[in-house]
């Protein structure tokens, strides 16, 4: 199976007044059509991996890698032109508040018709009929009426879902999804993943699923890779997740408190110097 | 005696046609050094009932007790040495210009205590922050450690009761445990009542021996932990929420938890 994006030897920079700061530090991996799911703590250069795929990171961060590979193509290669038809295209991003990410004055149908219209060129009534098909798809009840109302007259698990369908509708091959649930309730949650989970797989999309919960990856991806401190210390397949070996994943699962094992003290994670020295895993680990 | 009891409070927003109800007719109590957590989704009311206790929202009706003292619509400062609050974001709740000593300190002089050096000093201690801490401000501070500060803060004028609102739910799961396992400490040696929100039913059944589960403003039922655990509550919605927070399932379970493999 050729992969869908490699990536080899990334790295991300900050210059700071004590010197170079490393966000992510040489982590290599690929992705089939498949969910792949990264989990680490705050700082741990999960997002920042994923803002380093699609060249987001301004200057003076700076992003190096052997490559980012889409389907062969290297991405870094590409000119700032070029890469703007890459975003949104073939690949999206889904972030993880939808309150800043939509635009609070435009409709919610003129954002998503725009969203196609950028990419295909098709005319307002073919946008029209596309975005109603998509907010369909997102399990948008009245569609119509969405499309007229603006972002503020959303709640959180609604936005969220206008986003997805946003991001879906120039239907790219891989969607990269940073903390699509975290701003929801648990009840929504399920719903919008559930959404998440038929399109990709209809479509034979690629996912990259960023989430600090580990519980959550564990159920909703195929393979996950663990973070910390810019680095990747562990990759498993993500229903082995709870058979995970590094004391650093040992240490997150077993802070959790867990409903069906009540304890007096949770356990608490010892950090060791050495998880943040050791090189990453490579993508064949 | 109950520390907290609720009677048919009601609390609203807002006039005439744009009233809302955020809080419909909740009733319950909490008793002396017990644990008791609210849950539910956003906008059920469940931080609305803290800050009508609290005095933050003076349209409500109803009955609160505190100690078995009735509250009227002003606090008197005796209300909030025995009762203080633990707000959700460490971020936005310390002043980013008072150092942890000025927020201390200041709240110290409030309460009318002299000995405040000493009582600096321990509070630090009790919660986990050496001395060295003392004159840092909140950005020179780690999300657990603002947090530590905020509930070193909560301590000072030595209250029995303490409103904990999503206290954990801006930090990471490892800074989570210390926490949660901070405050397990601080209700024994204190004998604290806590009175906690959460959306987390997994962090309310590890800290809580009650818990009330609530929906649009109204308390559907109230059940104790180990009936939570065992998964045994009878009103649907929060079967509904228990499952829910159990985790996400596919819509077709793969045979033996097989992944599903790339079929490009």
């Amino acid at each position: 199976m050729t992969d869908l994006l490699e990536v080899k030897d990334l790295w991300v920079r900050f210059p700071t007044r004590r010197g170079i700061f490393d966000a992510v530090r040489g982590i290599s991996f690929g992705l089939g059509r498949e969910r792949l799911g990264i989990v680490g703590e705050s700082g741990s250069g999960k997002s920042m991996t994923g803002r380093a795929i699609l060249r987001l990171i301004r200057p003076p961060g700076q992003v190096e890698a052997a490559h980012i590979k889409l389907d062969g193509e290297n991405l870094l290669d590409k000119s700032e032109a070029q890469m703007r038809k890459v975003r949104g295209e073939r690949i999206s991003m889904v972030m993880q508040d939808p309150k800043f990410s939509l635009n609070p004055v435009m409709t919610v149908g003129d954002q998503i018709m725009e969203a196609y219209r950028l990419h295909s060129r098709a005319g307002r009534a073919e946008a029209r009929k596309r975005a109603l098909e998509m907010l369909e798809a997102v399990m948008i009840r009245d569609p119509e009426r969405v499309m007229r109302a603006y972002p503020h007259e959303m709640s959180g698990g609604m936005g969220q879902r206008i986003m997805i369908a946003m991001m879906l509708i120039p239907d790219p091959e891989l969607l990269i999804a940073d903390e699509p649930t975290s701003a929801l309730d648990v009840s929504v949650q399920g719903q919008v993943l559930q959404i998440m989970d038929r399109l990709v797989k209809e479509r034979g999309m690629g996912l990259i699923f960023i989430s600090h919960d580990l519980n959550l990856v564990a159920q909703f991806c195929d393979r996950v890779l663990i973070m910390y401190s810019g680095r990747v210390v562990e990759t498993c397949d993500a229903h082995r997740l709870h058979e995970a070996t590094h004391p650093y994943t040992r240490g997150l699962l077993n802070s959790l408190p867990r409903l069906d094992a009540p304890r007096k003290r949770l356990e608490v994670l010892k950090r060791d110097p050495a998880w943040a020295e050791a090189p990453s895993v490579g993508p064949e680990a | 005696m109950s520390a907290l009891k609720f009677e048919n409070l009601n609390v609203w927003f807002g006039d005439g046609r744009d009233r809302v109800n955020a809080v419909r007719n909740a009733s319950f109590e909490v008793q002396q050094g017990e644990s008791f957590g609210l849950v539910g989704e956003s906008g059920s009311g469940k931080s609305t009932i803290m800050r009508a206790l609290t005095g933050l929202v003076p349209t409500w009706s109803g009955r609160m007790e505190v100690n078995g003292k009735p509250l009227g619509t002003k606090r008197d400062r005796a209300f909030y040495k025995t009762v203080q609050m633990v707000f959700q974001d460490p971020y936005a709740s310390l002043h980013p210009r008072h150092s942890v000593d000025h927020v201390l300190s200041e709240t110290l002089h409030l309460h009318g205590f002299r000995d405040i050096e000493k009582r600096i000093e321990r509070l630090l201690e009790d919660v986990g922050l050496g001395p060295s801490f003392r004159f840092r401000y909140p950005h020179q501070l780690s999300g657990g450690q603002r947090q530590r500060v905020a509930i070193a803060r909560a301590l000072a004028p030595e209250p029995s009761i303490l409103l904990l609102d999503e206290p954990t739910s801006a930090l990471d799961v490892s800074v989570q445990a210390e926490i949660l396992n901070l405050l397990t400490d601080l209700r024994d040696e204190h004998d604290l009542t806590f009175l906690m929100v959460s959306h987390d039913l997994a962090v309310v059944g590890h800290m809580c021996s009650r818990i009330a589960v609530m929906k649009d403003g109204e308390i559907v039922e109230v059940m104790s932990v180990e009936d939570m655990r065992a998964l045994s509550p009878e009103h649907p919605y929060t079967q509904h929420l228990l499952k829910a927070s159990l985790g996400y399932f596919r819509d077709e379970e793969e045979p033996g938890g097989e992944p599903l493999t790339g079929t490009a």
